[in-house]
């Protein structure tokens, strides 16, 4: 017996309804079929919701599987349902009644994400994490191998920063408890330290990084405050008030939106200031040739970019607004006054 | 169309599921209703429905069932189909609902919502059950990073563009990959550069172009024993030789650079504080003392002097 070479990736299940690719929804119909009779009874509502279909797509799915028949030796019809009364009954699966196993790239995903998780100090006492990769992967068995080879590593967790470390504890500490933090916080942009209370959200973790968001008292406003930027924090004995008006960032539209009334900036790089381009999100990127870049982003304080611009030498030109570029140039001119 | 060809892959897939033994192509046109009346019609239907099974990641064998067999047959073992039996606890639930969300809207999204809905199907939970305010994510603009993670994972050696840091233009590179991490929000690909023979790591930003695949699954080895998170944090990494450099600074002003100064005492001329400080980097620490313009000035060591000046005249340049 030979077997062939094994799948590679199992696609993943859109949730599109019978409008989807023939196989897409072949893999919704043999992920249906266990789903019912793992619960034994349950219900259309909560089926099409899991599934993401309307219930119309879902009766449209189990007629579908009623209907298959096989004609060797004799014609018979492998499954058997009802749906009566808005109840789901599986009476005959056949050979599915079980899932298909986990794809590469499924495993992977999961695998993948659980380790990442897995390095931050904040989630539970972090033997959850270990049982659940530990199930994970006996139960995906040679399709995990792959993940070994991706991973993604928290900054906060590479051992540079315990203070970051230890600020998530305390920030997942007053958010469990519903409580009030006190951070001294560390402005770069400004150069300055800043003392505030904030009534904490979320801990965000995104590109690497750890954010707490929360309702600051000071600002009376939604902030996000990076925790490698917090210089002390205390956990107050004091029940947190976020306002209902307050609201959370879109985390999956990217941390950083501008807004219209933002200051548009405009940078002309060297090959050697490429690297602004990858590292602030520019709303517009113009190759010059000889490597050169001209950017354009939009941001509410202009105080980093006369750092930035101060930074950059002559690996980069500020170029508009016009009176910041001027003021960088007196900048420059008097810092090398020090020097003469 | 699609209907009837979804009926058909899924009366395809109970048949061989169900099927004791090897089943011959015209048996298999015999049991499984949908397939065209010519037998070459049925053939090339049947070879598209093969490869679609398997792209789903069903295990379809081929064999015979005994030596005196000549002709091929199909199959669909129940075990190596099945996903085994998992049982989670309900905090295993709610970190597998937290893993699933880091991939949201990033190159691995669709898998992980697949990887859920077998779960479901298995008998598990995993709806909105999260760890409360907690929002972990990991994004993948870098269009580099499909076609890396499927050479990684299908073993395929690559070629792509690459415009190293500070150069002009950019180079074809070959590289058989070993492994992509995400270090600091970015990521990077690690392995052997098969031109240069030796093991190189490259950030996929500054990939351009498109990535090509230059052979076959299966035919890159990872060397035993290779940690490429490892190899990415070292070529990361800066040369770890602490120097001390010494800075006046403004009264009030540079906090940035008096939160890591080993001592700070105030300068003779009032106004200033003499800062001391350690930096490894000599190259990023100039510019990073360049930034705070006319509040820092270099005393020592020259080198480093030289290199703010050197920064502040390409400001006026």
């Amino acid at each position: 017996m030979t077997a062939d070479a094994p799948a590679r990736s199992g696609q993943p299940a859109k949730s599109g309804g019978p409008a989807g690719t023939a196989t897409e929804r072949l893999q919704r119909l043999l992920a249906l079929v266990p789903y019912v009779v793992s619960r034994n009874v349950v219900g259309m509502a909560e089926t099409a919701a899991a599934f993401g279909v309307t219930e119309r797509d879902l009766v449209d799915d189990l007629n579908l599987l009623w209907c298959v028949e096989l004609r060797s030796p004799d014609p018979y019809c492998p499954i058997d349902l009802s749906y009566e009364g808005g109840e789901i009954v599986v009476s005959e699966a056949e050979a599915i009644g079980r899932p298909l196993r986990l794809g590469v790239d499924e495993a992977c995903a999961l695998l993948i994400a659980l380790r990442m998780l897995a390095e931050l100090p904040s989630i539970g006492d972090g033997t959850a994490l270990s049982r659940t990769i530990a199930k994970l992967e006996s139960a995906a068995g040679s399709a995990a191998g792959p993940s070994a080879q991706v991973a993604v590593q928290m900054d906060d967790a590479a051992g540079r920063s315990a203070a970051a470390q230890s600020a998530a504890a305390q920030v997942a500490d007053a958010l469990n408890r519903g409580k009030r933090l006190h951070i001294s916080y560390y402005v770069p942009g400004r150069d300055e330290a800043t003392e505030r209370d904030v009534d904490p959200m979320r801990l965000l973790v995104v590109e690497g990084r750890s954010y707490l968001e929360g309702w600051c008292r000071r600002a009376e406003d939604v902030r996000l405050f990076r925790l490698d930027r917090v210089l002390a924090i205390e956990v107050l004995d004091v029940a947190k008030e976020v306002p209902a008006s307050a609201k959370e960032v879109d985390v999956d539209r990217g941390l950083f939106r501008p807004s219209p009334q933002d200051v548009q900036v405009v940078f002309e790089l060297a090959a050697a200031g490429r690297w602004v381009a990858e590292y602030y999100p520019c709303e517009e990127v113009t190759e010059l040739g000889d490597g050169r870049l001209r950017i354009r982003l939009r941001t509410p304080d202009t105080q980093w970019v006369r750092r930035l611009a101060l930074r950059l030498g002559e690996d980069g030109r500020l170029v508009s607004p016009p009176d910041l570029a001027e003021q960088v140039i007196a900048d420059a001119t008097e810092a090398l006054g020090h020097y003469a | 169309m699609s209907r009837r060809k979804t009926e058909r892959l899924l009366s395809l897939v109970v048949c061989l599921l169900s099927a004791r033994r090897y089943l011959t192509a015209a048996q298999i046109r015999e049991a499984v209703p949908g397939y065209p009346a010519s037998f070459d019609a049925f053939k090339r239907m049947f070879e598209r429905d093969k490869d679609e099974l398997r792209e789903l990641g069903i295990p379809l064998e081929t064999g015979t069932n005994g030596p005196g067999d000549e002709e091929a047959g199909y199959r669909i073992s129940q075990q190596a189909y099945e996903l085994p039996e998992i049982t989670l606890e309900p905090d295993e639930v709610a970190v597998l609902g937290l893993a699933a969300r880091v991939w949201r809207r990033a190159e691995l999204a669709g898998a992980a919502e697949g990887a859920l809905l077998k779960l479901r199907a298995a008998g598990i939970d995993a709806e909105d059950l999260t760890q409360p305010g907690i929002e972990p994510r990991v994004h993948t603009p870098e269009a580099a990073f499909g076609p890396l993670w499927e050479a990684v994972r299908d073993q395929r050696p690559v070629s792509f563009g690459y415009r190293a840091a500070g150069r002009s233009t950019a180079q074809r590179r070959c590289l058989e990959p070993w492994g992509v991490v995400n270090r600091r929000g970015r990521w990077y690909v690690a392995g052997l550069d098969t031109d240069r023979r030796a093991e190189r790591v490259f950030r996929l930003s500054r990939i351009e172009g498109q990535v090509t695949f230059t052979g076959p699954a299966g035919t890159v080895v990872v060397p035993p024993g290779t940690d490429v998170r490892a190899a990415v944090r070292d070529w990361d990494a800066e040369t770890p030789v602490p120097r001390t450099c010494l800075l006046r600074i403004r009264s009030g002003a540079g906090y940035g650079l008096r939160r890591h100064a080993v001592s700070v005492a105030p300068d003779q001329e009032p106004g200033w504080d003499v800062a001391e400080l350690t930096f490894t980097d000599s190259g990023w620490w100039s510019e990073h003392l360049a930034s705070f313009g006319a509040d820092v000035v270099v005393l020592e060591p020259t080198d480093l002097r030289d290199a703010v000046i050197g920064r502040l005249k390409g400001v006026l340049a």
